[in-house]
């Protein structure tokens, strides 16, 4: 059997066995590759800058445990810098497994923040975040396009009680925020199609300031509602994540990360390059013998 | 770090590594992940869809009435109304009664029909179409901030949009044979196509090794854990976890291999 027609007949798992070889070879390793940031994760950033103190901020957790290896940085990394700042961060999880997420990095946040850290320069003592005063978590309701809507007249309308049992109008944080009118901007943080309902049905409908934190696989669908304004940035992917942790200087496990995507992509490209080599050499070879 | 915490952990690793034997072939170890990850999805979907749901925004509202008449006489009687409705979403299962399952179904397709087409109208056509007929920015055609062409603001952008949107729409129009000008305007939608779904394929990759690094990351912070000094208490037991895992690891592959020659001497006798 010819050089290019093994290439075609490559067993797939050969392709598995080396791409796992390559990642965990560059995991291993301590290089680092450079991260550049993007306009569409800068203007995130700046928009959450430039909030002043006790400013709100609605970070809908709305993926599962399959997105968290994207998903969670950018959320650590976000409310972390909210938490930071002392902007005041209601949660919601319209994803079916989105309240373990939302506890689960709360949790995460909550200690890091106990901790004195320097982040871009300025020194942040570490301070006590408090359920109902520094957050409000609002928990897991069905049907995701009528509870966004139904947020946009009362947040207690389809939440009487926040995820913990406590009624909405006896949670001190939440006194004074009744709509969207009062929230300074909503960060949707997505694995599935309930970004499609925060566009229309939430800043298509109410107006408010929309970020974006999707999976990679879903990231290019949305560009488009960049351009038309109707969303504020975008944060795609492993690397959006890690361009966010470089912004807020917190780097995590996105810019860990980062490293092995590198050699991960080479070997792909490597084997994509092979495997459309073999393919045109073998309809050449085919034609030169007459067989096409 | 805590015993029980170890072993969550080691499970979690377990659990990855039989996932992840899937991409060797079909074995009861994947079987195994597959149907504790829905089981669990499942089990835990209908706890906090009780807690979270209807707890809160049916039983806890019809609480002030008496029980004897079932909610009756509850000052929020109206939110029966939904309960029963949500009930006969049941008869389904019924062969006579399947019939009273379509009341639901047609409040709840009307209100979400109702809802969605204005706003998708309005969100997902007409601002998308309105973006696409701005006035071309002739000031800043290659970016805002010198030659910047990934700016999408820039005028260079806007014309790209516009021509490729347009092209791309010419592809798909199968009334007139794509020759001539025309055929040449649908090739370049064709290559407007392409170039977007490589996009999409790029970011599809990076997604697909990102979970991987996600759990390689776990599997490391697991081998840190076993070996950590700081662990005294635990010292002899956290490493022989981890090696007991390893070996299992091992056995299991020096078992498919063995298994592999066998059936291969076989095949070729």
């Amino acid at each position: 059997m010819e050089l290019f027609e093994r290439l075609m007949k490559l067993d797939r798992r050969w392709v598995f066995l080396l791409l796992i070889i390559v990642c965990v070879w560059a995991y291993a390793s301590s290089f680092s590759v450079p991260i550049l940031v993007m306009p569409e994760v800068q203007s995130i950033y700046d928009k959450v800058e430039g909030l002043p103190e006790g400013s709100v901020v609605l970070v809908a957790i709305d993926y599962d445990p399959n997105n968290l290896a994207e998903l969670h940085p950018m959320t650590y990394a976000l409310v972390e810098q909210c938490w930071r700042k002392k902007i005041k961060t209601i949660f919601t999880a319209l994803s079916m497994n989105g309240p373990g997420m939302c506890v689960q990095a709360i949790r995460d946040i909550t200690d890091s923040v106990s901790r004195d850290k320097e982040y871009n320069g300025v020194m942040y003592k570490g301070r006590e975040v408090v359920n109902g005063v520094d957050y409000c978590f609002l928990g897991y309701k069905p049907y995701y396009a009528i509870v966004i809507l139904g947020m946009g007249q009362a947040f207690n309308q389809p939440y009487p009680t926040d995820y913990y049992g406590t009624p909405l109008d006896e949670v001190p944080m939440m006194r004074g925020i009744i709509n969207y009118d009062q929230v300074d901007l909503v960060v949707d943080i997505s694995g599935g199609n309930i970004t499609d309902a925060w566009i229309s049905y939430g800043q298509g409908r109410f107006g408010f300031d929309l970020a974006l934190g999707l999976t990679g696989v879903m990231t290019a669908q949305y560009y488009p509602y960049l351009g038309s304004g109707q969303i504020i940035g975008i944060m795609g992917g492993l690397l959006g994540a890690a361009q966010y942790e470089k912004l807020t200087d917190n780097p995590g496990r996105a810019k860990d990360g980062m490293r092995v995507q590198l050699p991960a992509h080479l070997v792909i490209i490597l084997f994509i390059v092979m495997g459309n080599v073999g393919f045109f050499a073998n309809k050449w070879r085919m034609k030169r013998e007459g067989r096409a | 770090m805590e015993f029980t915490s170890f072993l969550w952990l080691t499970f979690g690793v377990f659990v990855t590594l039989c996932t992840m034997s899937f991409l060797y072939k079909d074995n009861p170890f994947y079987k195994f992940a597959e149907h504790l990850v829905v089981g669990v999805s499942a089990g835990y979907f209908v706890i906090i869809l009780w807690h979270q749901g209807l707890v809160p925004k049916l039983f806890q509202r019809l609480e002030d009435g008496d029980w004897y008449f079932g909610y009756l006489n509850s000052s929020h009687w109206e939110y029966m109304i939904p309960a029963i409705l949500g009930c006969l979403m049941w008869a389904r299962f019924s062969k006579n009664y399947s019939w009273l399952s379509r009341w639901p179904m047609a409040l709840y397709i009307g209100i979400s029909a109702g809802l969605a087409i204005p706003l998708e109208m309005s969100n997902k056509v007409n601002k998308q179409l309105h973006a696409m007929m701005v006035e071309i920015d002739w000031a800043n055609f290659f970016g805002h901030d010198g030659f910047n062409l990934l700016d999408v603001t820039s005028g260079f952008s806007q014309v790209l949009i516009m021509v490729g949107t347009i092209s791309a729409i010419v592809y798909f129009f199968f009334s007139k044979e794509h020759t001539g000008v025309f055929g040449r305007v649908a090739t370049f939608g064709i290559w407007i196509l392409m170039i977007g779904f490589g996009a999409s394929f790029g970011f599809t990759v990076m997604a697909r090794i990102s979970l991987f690094i996600n759990r390689l990351q776990d599997t490391f912070d697991w081998g840190g854990v076993a070996f950590d000094s700081t662990n005294q208490h635990y010292s002899g037991m956290f490493p022989a976890i981890f090696w007991a895992l390893i070996l299992f690891m091992i056995g299991y592959v020096v078992y498919e291999i063995v298994t592999y020659l066998k059936q291969r001497s076989v095949t070729t006798q």
